[in-house]
């Protein structure tokens, strides 16, 4: 008569937690994410000290890199995924990296062109 | 029947779109107080985003002091990030102890971690103690004063974190494996899971970068 047996299933999940699994596959999920944490740091310390590749790619990499790792960490390690049950979790995630992006982002953009938009006076007073 | 059925649902459709949606209740506190925390935790990297974006800014202003590639040891950088990352790995393990009710692997994986904890610290306290004495203190130059703040307080929050962690190891010990004590491991995992998020940024954009350019 009434659909409450799935009802129990579709709760939120907190930050950090998982659904019901064995102690085998959580530890499995945790050696995983170290191994894929380690190679990418690897790669990172590699790229960085190399000759093999063409220079001015490296900082591209290595900042790919770092974020490919922060995804790492945070599937494997925070459990952060893309599920129903997660949708708390994603959205918070998602507006702290809208803050981190304009603040990191906003603030090179306007620091490097600073010199251009605002001349000290001397200069200024050249130009008219 | 039909009509039971409606009368029984109307308190979980109160517009009567049709879709009936059960309402579980308000979400248990372990979720709450683990959502709360995740929200303290991103505040806390929006706050680290501006120590590196004003380590952006002056990481060219030396002010004739010494460049990042002139100082930093990627050695020791490696030995640092290898620590955090394991750490994070027995810290992962001690929260699966604490879910089972495990006391020996909890307290084995919280000790190791702790242990590599120290590590990191040591290492990092020498690297700056040896830049002080050098005369490279953060008073030197913007780009040291921006170095310093910002893996000084990625420092003094694996401190914290080792505080916090010796802490849950006492209540385990005195209190046993209760609900609150449980909430508060989460916590602390969750905590130092997102250091070692904090210091991907640090060791890719300060040490490798610094070094590269």
């Amino acid at each position: 008569m009434s659909d409450q047996s799935h009802a129990p299933t579709d709760h939120d999940l907190a930050p950090g937690e998982e659904e019901q699994h064995s102690v085998g596959t959580r530890i499995l999920g945790y050696v995983v994410g170290l191994a894929l944490a380690l190679l990418l740091t690897a790669t990172s310390f590699f790229i960085a000290g190399t000759d093999l590749v063409w220079q001015p790619s490296i900082p591209v990499a290595l900042i790919v890199l770092a974020i490919a790792q922060m995804g790492v960490h945070l599937v494997f390690f925070l459990h952060i995924t893309t599920g129903p049950d997660n949708t708390n979790n994603v959205l918070a995630l998602a507006f702290g990296l809208l803050v981190v992006f304009l603040v990191v982002g906003g603030t090179v953009w306007i620091m490097a062109h600073l010199n251009a938009n605002m001349p000290p006076m001397d200069q200024i007073m050249r130009m008219q | 029947m039909a009509m039971t059925a409606t009368a029984g649902h109307a308190h979980a459709d109160p517009h009567h779109i049709g879709v009936v949606i059960e309402h579980p209740g308000p979400a248990s506190k372990r979720i709450v107080t683990a959502y709360g925390f995740w929200i303290f935790l991103l505040s806390d990297i929006v706050m680290f985003s501006c120590f590196f974006a004003a380590y952006a800014v002056l990481s060219g202003q030396t002010a004739g002091g010494p460049k990042g590639s002139e100082i930093f040891e990627q050695r020791n950088v490696a030995i640092e990030t290898v620590c955090l990352l394991l750490s994070s790995f027995t810290c992962g393990m001690a929260s699966i102890a604490a879910d089972v009710r495990n006391r020996f692997w909890f307290y084995l994986g919280m000790t190791v971690t702790c242990v590599l904890g120290l590590i990191f610290l040591v290492i990092e306290f020498r690297e700056f103690a040896d830049l002080v004495a050098r005369g490279y203190g953060p008073s030197r130059s913007a780009f040291l004063t921006a170095f310093f703040s910002l893996v000084g307080c990625h420092g003094l929050h694996v401190s914290a974190g080792v505080l916090w962690l010796l802490t849950m190891m006492a209540q385990v010990f005195a209190k046993g494996f209760r609900a609150d004590v449980l909430r508060r491991i989460m916590c602390f995992a969750l905590f130092w899971h997102a250091l070692d998020i904090v210091w991907v940024g640090v060791f890719s954009v300060v040490y490798l970068l610094g070094s590269a350019a």
